[in-house]
């Protein structure tokens, strides 16, 4: 049972690749996509916890190293940020999308095409 | 049916994940960390022989940053960071681009409040210095660069809620390219006293201290006005259409 957390995280992942094929709206998609990137973030911290370890920081508190595993952090950091990126590229490339098609439904954006075509 | 098909999906990539990957991994907590690349980071020394790091005790190690996970992002691993402050960038020049090319230039305008404009002018100063600190103290507290300048951007953001007026001018530009260029010139700077790219070529000092670490607070500095400024930006260009 301890291995709960990564259950935790693999369900948010379900919930995630459930939004992206059960939604039609593309926007969710994209909100989905950042479900995903959470559930892959928590994952990847949990991999690198110590049992009884402290946060990896040198202070008052914790003077001698009793630290969890800091790379995965240090990784996860790095992808959080990528992820406003590409949450907030993906979010005005939708604008255009709406605006061009009139819609976020790739079925009606179809059928819009063929028309036009 | 679509949502039949959903939870099918999802269900066969938990079956796999679970059935498939979680053998694999260790368990949870259970990890030897003297196995790990992360020993040597920890202990602030790459080579073979090395002495427990004591806060406020040890000095002119390799990193003198306490926080360690500071010190993999802006010392051991500083080439990826600025990989990552280039996509942010891209990702802030891709936003700024296709805002400018939608055809319906509609500017979001809010709602104006009283109650929130007076109480942004009071909160505003303390949310900007609480950024500051965050990214001054990145090398020993939590936080850094990153969650700094977007504490700073979400002060904009504020601003702009409150004030229909409010516009983020071409400063805010100017100031994003000179602490990304501020970054390549420290890293060149260690090229050219080091002979490696991103050097930490500044003494380490006492762990602890403010005055510490190097080049890591500067380039924390940098980071934290850069990612400060492209926030704004990306903020005002959806605005803006």
């Amino acid at each position: 049972m301890s291995n709960i957390i990564y259950y935790v995280s693999f369900i948010i992942l379900g919930i995630g690749i459930y939004g992206i094929v059960s939604q039609k709206n593309l926007f969710k998609q994209l909100i989905s996509l950042s479900i995903i990137d959470t559930a892959v973030n928590i994952f990847i911290v949990a991999l690198g916890y110590v049992e009884w370890g402290e946060a990896p920081i040198y202070s008052t508190i914790t003077p001698v190293a009793n630290f969890v595993d800091p790379l995965p952090q240090a990784l996860v950091l790095t992808a959080i940020v990528i992820g406003v990126g590409i949450l907030a590229l993906g979010s005005v490339l939708l604008v255009h999308i709406n605006e061009k098609y009139g819609s976020l439904d790739p079925d009606e954006i179809r059928d819009t095409r063929e028309v036009v075509e | 049916m679509r949502r039949v098909w959903a939870i099918l999906v999802a269900g066969v990539f938990l079956y796999f994940l679970v059935g498939q990957f979680l053998p694999i991994i260790p368990t949870f907590g259970n990890v030897d960390l003297f196995a790990r690349v992360a020993f040597d980071i920890i202990n602030k020394s790459t080579t073979t022989n090395y002495n427990a790091v004591e806060f406020k005790k040890s000095k002119d190690l390799e990193d003198g940053s306490a926080n360690v996970v500071t010190s993999i992002v802006v010392n051991y691993r500083s080439f990826d960071t600025l990989g990552e402050v280039s996509v942010l960038f891209c990702a802030a020049i891709g936003v700024g681009i296709l805002a400018s090319m939608l055809k319906s230039k509609k500017r979001i305008e809010f709602e104006e409040h009283k109650v929130l404009r007076i109480s942004t002018g009071i909160v505003l100063p303390l949310i900007l210095l609480f950024g500051a600190y965050i990214f001054i103290h990145g090398h020993l507290s939590p936080g850094g660069g990153f969650p700094g300048g977007t504490t700073i951007a979400l002060g904009v953001l504020l601003l702009m809620l409150s004030n229909n007026e409010f516009k983020v001018t071409n400063v805010a530009k100017y100031v994003e390219q000179s602490a990304g260029a501020g970054y390549v010139v420290i890293g060149l700077m260690g090229m050219a006293i080091g002979g490696v790219f991103l050097m930490n070529f500044l003494p380490t000092g006492v762990v602890g201290n403010l005055f510490s670490a190097g080049v890591v607070p500067i380039v924390y500095t940098f980071i934290g006005f850069k990612v400060g400024a492209e926030l704004s930006n990306v903020i005002s260009d959806l605005r803006e259409g």
